[in-house]
């Protein structure tokens, strides 16, 4: 029973269904290999009882023929989701021993349908992170590591945790969510597939906010079809999140199958960038070639503001930060550090519970929404905002979806890259336009480089049509024969 | 920037040893809707309970959590901007405006800055000499109220109570179209009418649940506008007009000794009638103002909003003009009672089937009077309008005379019972009967000839025997009767 946890979802399904193994031995065997797991840092609490005790019941329910379509199946959670009784961080010290009395919509819509809870994963400070290594509790390490090297490597970030996890076979699925690019950039670092919905899909209700408009929930797997199989779980109307959409929720699993002939599949000339490694190219090219064989049409297309996307974006995110972090001020739950007054009060706890990424992100924003400033930034990048959009609205009467890289490089040091915040911005080049149009992304591993590393290609559809970002990932999945895995080093 | 240039009434102005000066005054009232649940969150907004009981995770401002609005809210804001025939904004959207303070857990007010739900209106106020001025409204918007901070319960530390954070409040913003206190407060008791009429805010001032912020500068008649000071937070309509002489008188004191005025925040203190500085210009808060990304723009159809203007309950300003049009009644008499929503409902319902005047007069001096002076709400009157109304028809039909019928309303008020059945029992009903009364008058004639004499001569001795037969009477004999039979025996 020692491989239980390298099955993929739907292989687990199966066999739980078909009673080769039960709830609490598949658990039991991801509880073992998280336990030999801790170099990697994936997991901040792990919750062995509580595991054992849903898979337990998932048995007991599996048993009288009332299995769920997650049932029995364990799963990792990003420590930005509330999980009721189970201490929440969102990777930072502010929050102290928080504790909250109450659970995240996503992750309570998994519980609903029989999923296992194994733990709570690391993450970047409040998800403002690109490598994981903002994180409070230290940095999640990749599993991968180049060919024949045992440097580290960044997992990606924000949801480095739920990548790692995932890639080392410590959880068939976790939850994640995406800023501007925080599912599908760990997923390309960590060959896994990671989806980020439609804005609205999934419900933001108990889900620590970063920067509200641009924050969706998504889960990284590794196969679409699991991706596909747990975004159904996870996503649904909330009437207690005012953004959350009516809209109903398909079978994204049958998807993954659909035939692509006639497809129109539009190659964005702005994306490919400067300084671009040649290798990022080739896998691009290789996407372009198996979607046309399996009888798409390739069209060039432009989004002539995606360069303003970036500078758009940490403008717009770290204003919305900056006001929804306020809330951290030691005053009703979460670290304190007292002061002679008031206002001291409200610094010492701000410096001593932030970390330096996420005070710099609350300072950005504090000044683009300053008294004279706001117009010049905010309103501003509201306004490339809507171009992109636009962007996309005409994009789309070309094409069905898009097709670019996910992330401008592979899996970097860790250390390697923190002295300079703007080239750690830059990873987000492909994916932020994504969050700022509200549209789905779905991440998927295509090759891995002359170095041996995984590298992923996007697939970006319109809104609230992840069906043909499903698809399109599908036939991408099954072209790449993507099979590679990490060599256990830890 | 006013709705028209207007120069206050001389009577207002102030007089000193330099020449005449005239106040400018603008109000921000907030008036909190009167909603079971908060602006947005479902906790209660029940007043009077245990600290932080009425505190759900959304008000506490927990991790994760998100605003809804509340749909209720928004349907009273929107009644109120009609109440004060303002442009209803079809599209409207809620700001954070962000500073830290311990009874503000979001650290952002959830407000409307740049599209409030309601914008240009206007109010006729009228003012207690009869005459009457025009109130331009600026905007009516929506926003969340703050915590309590309790500063005196610890010589180390605040209190906070959560109960009031989230409660919905409306800030109705006046033009600076006020040029007196008693202007000031015409406008504020104008405005606390409206919304008791229209049922979205209690108007209770006491709890707070009505109260303003006041905006006054001073100006030579006519001339430059001077720079204004805010008084923030004025919670009676005496705190009103005391806040805005004393900061009238300040300014000019200042502006007559050389000094400018600094455009500030000021506190009023209740105890000393003084204002003081709260903050100045340079301390002001820089808000941060944006859009709440957790929330959607509020757009209202117009079906919707057809249905509210259809639904809206007849205001002061219509029920006066039917008072004075269908009901005969004076402007002065229909605006006392039009002023109350309570008092026109009593008001109709004593009149109803009644003389209209007859009867407002008997409920202007007569009910209104006596719950004056013995301080008492006219909900809790111990005379219900039923019972006044049985009073006024039997004044109407002549069974009781006036006299009899105040005599009537204080048994009632005392003893309570109804009116009809009290005239019955204790034989109250006017004797209208001529015999009966031409005896009582012949055996007073009789007992007293010398004073029968006189009235030949001196016509008005002749109330001293009206006087004798009312008395013999008790108070029951027709005075009409009595008079006429009277003038017949002694004067033809």
């Amino acid at each position: 029973m020692g491989t239980l946890n390298k099955l993929t979802l739907a292989g687990a399904l199966k066999g739980l269904e078909a009673r080769d193994f039960s709830a609490r031995e598949l658990t039991q065997a991801h509880l073992d290999a998280m336990e030999s797991a801790h170099a990697l840092n994936a997991y901040l609490v792990t919750t062995s009882e509580q595991a054992l005790a849903m898979a337990d019941a998932s048995d007991a329910r599996r048993a009288k023929g009332e299995a769920g379509p997650l049932d029995g199946i364990p799963l990792g959670v990003k420590d930005l989701f509330c999980t009721k009784g189970v201490k929440t961080t969102a990777g930072s010290k502010i929050l102290g021993d928080f504790t909250p009395p109450y659970e995240s919509t996503v992750s309570d819509n998994l519980w609903r349908d029989g999923a296992v809870m194994l733990g709570k994963l690391n993450m970047d400070e409040f998800a403002m992170g690109s490598s994981n290594e903002t994180s409070a509790f230290g940095p999640v390490v990749n599993p991968w590591r180049a060919k024949g090297a045992d440097v580290n490597l960044v997992p990606g970030g924000s949801s480095g945790g739920s990548a790692s996890a995932v890639a080392a076979d410590l959880c068939l699925g976790a939850t994640a969510t995406d800023t501007g690019g925080s599912i599908r950039q760990p997923a390309s670092f960590t060959g896994t597939v990671g989806i980020k919905p439609t804005y609205g899909r999934c419900s933001r209700y108990g889900i620590v906010a970063f920067a509200s408009s641009l924050d969706q929930a998504g889960p990284i797997t590794r196969t679409v079809e699991d991706a596909a199989i747990m975004l159904r779980s996870m996503a649904g109307h909330d009437p207690k999140d005012s953004t959350s959409l009516k809209a109903d929720v398909p079978d994204f699993a049958a998807a993954c199958t659909r035939s692509l002939k006639g497809m129109r599949i539009g190659i964005p000339k702005e994306y490919r960038v400067d300084g671009m490694p040649g290798e990022i190219e080739k896998i691009w090219a290789d996407g372009m070639d198996w979607l046309r064989k399996e009888g798409c049409e390739l069209v060039d297309v432009s989004l002539p503001h995606t360069k303003y996307a970036l500078p758009a974006y940490y403008i717009i995110a770290p204003a919305e930060a900056s006001s929804n972090l306020a809330r951290y001020d030691g005053m009703r739950y979460g670290a304190r550090v007292d002061g002679a007054d008031l206002t001291q009060t409200y610094e010492k706890t701000r410096a001593a519970g932030f970390g330096e990424e996420v005070r710099r992100r609350i300072l950005i924003g504090t000044y683009v929404l300053s008294a004279g400033f706001y117009d010049a930034y905010y309103i501003r990048a509201q306004k490339v905002r809507a171009r992109i959009t636009e962007d996309f609205k005409t994009v789309f009467e070309q094409c069905d979806a898009l097709l670019t890289p996910t992330a401008p490089s592979a899996a970097f040091g860790i250390g390697a890259r923190n002295n300079d915040p703007l080239q750690m911005y830059l990873n987000d080049i492909f994916t932020v336009t994504a969050n700022l149009a509200g549209l789905p992304g779905i991440s998927v591993p295509a090759a891995l480089d002359s170095t041996g590393l995984p590298l992923g290609l996007q697939v970006i559809g319109k809104a609230l049509d992840e069906e043909t970002c499903f698809a399109v990932g599908g036939a991408l999945e099954r072209a790449a024969r993507f099979d590679a895995k990490p060599g256990k080093w830890w | 920037m006013f709705t028209a240039e207007r120069i206050a009434d001389k009577g207002d102005w102030i007089t000193t040893d330099t020449g005449d000066w005239e106040i400018i005054i603008g109000l921000e009232v907030h008036a909190q809707v009167a909603s079971q649940s908060k602006l947005f969150s479902g906790a209660s907004t029940g007043y009077g309970a245990e600290p932080n009981t009425h505190v759900s995770l959304v008000d506490a401002a927990m991790p994760g959590m998100l605003p809804v609005l509340n749909e209720y809210c928004v349907e009273q804001a929107v009644r109120t901007g009609y109440g004060l025939k303002a442009q209803i904004n079809a599209f409207s959207r809620f700001d954070r405006k962000n500073y830290f303070y311990p009874d503000l857990p979001q650290g952002y007010q959830i407000s409307q800055l740049y599209h409030p739900i309601v914008g240009e209106g206007e109010m006729l106020v009228e003012l207690d000499d009869g005459a009457s001025i025009t109130v331009g409204i600026e905007r009516l918007h929506l926003e969340q109220d703050a915590g309590k901070s309790i500063h005196d319960l610890d010589p180390n530390a605040t209190y906070v109570d959560l109960n009031r954070c989230g409660v919905a409040l409306m800030e109705i913003v006046s033009k600076p179209d006020m040029r007196s206190a008693r202007e000031a407060a015409g406008y504020v008791r104008k405005l606390r009418a409206l919304v008791r009429y229209l049922g979205t805010c209690d108007g209770d001032m006491e709890k707070g649940n009505l109260r303003a912020d006041v905006n006054v500068s001073v100006r030579r008649p006519g001339g430059d506008l001077g720079t204004r000071c805010e008084i923030k937070n004025l919670n009676s309509m005496r705190f009103i007009q005391q806040a805005i002489e004393y900061e009238a008188r300040r300014q000019i004191d200042i502006l007559e000794n050389g000094g400018t005025i600094d455009q500030e925040t000021r506190l009023y203190n209740t105890d000393t009638g003084q204002t003081r500085t709260m903050r100045s210009k340079e301390d002001a808060h820089d808000y941060r103002y944006f859009p709440d990304p957790d929330l959607l723009p509020v757009k209202l159809s117009a079906d919707w909003l057809a249905a509210i203007k259809a639904d809206l309950p007849e205001l002061p300003d219509e029920k006066k003009a039917r008072f004075v049009r269908d009901f005969g009644l004076s402007e002065y008499d229909a605006g006392v009672l039009v002023s109350d929503r309570e008092k026109a409902a009593y008001y109709e319902d004593v009149a109803k089937g009644n003389d209209k005047k007859l009867a407002a007069n008997w409920v202007l001096n007569e009910v209104f009077g006596k719950l004056n002076k013995e301080n008492v709400e006219v909900a809790a009157c111990p005379v219900s309008a039923a019972a006044n109304n049985a009073i006024v028809r039997m004044i109407g039909d002549k069974t009781i005379s006036g006299k009899i019928a105040k005599q009537v309303f204080e048994i009632c008020w005392d003893e309570g019972g109804d009116p009809v059945k009290i005239v019955e029992e204790r034989g109250l009903k006017q004797v209208t009967d001529t015999g009966a009364i031409e005896a009582m008058i012949d055996e007073i004639i009789a007992a007293n000839p010398d004073q029968a004499a006189k009235v030949k001569d001196k016509p008005k001795t002749l109330g001293w025997f009206v006087g004798q037969v009312m008395q013999a009477s008790k108070g029951k004999a027709n005075p009409q009767a009595v008079n006429e039979i009277l003038r017949k025996k002694l004067l033809d």
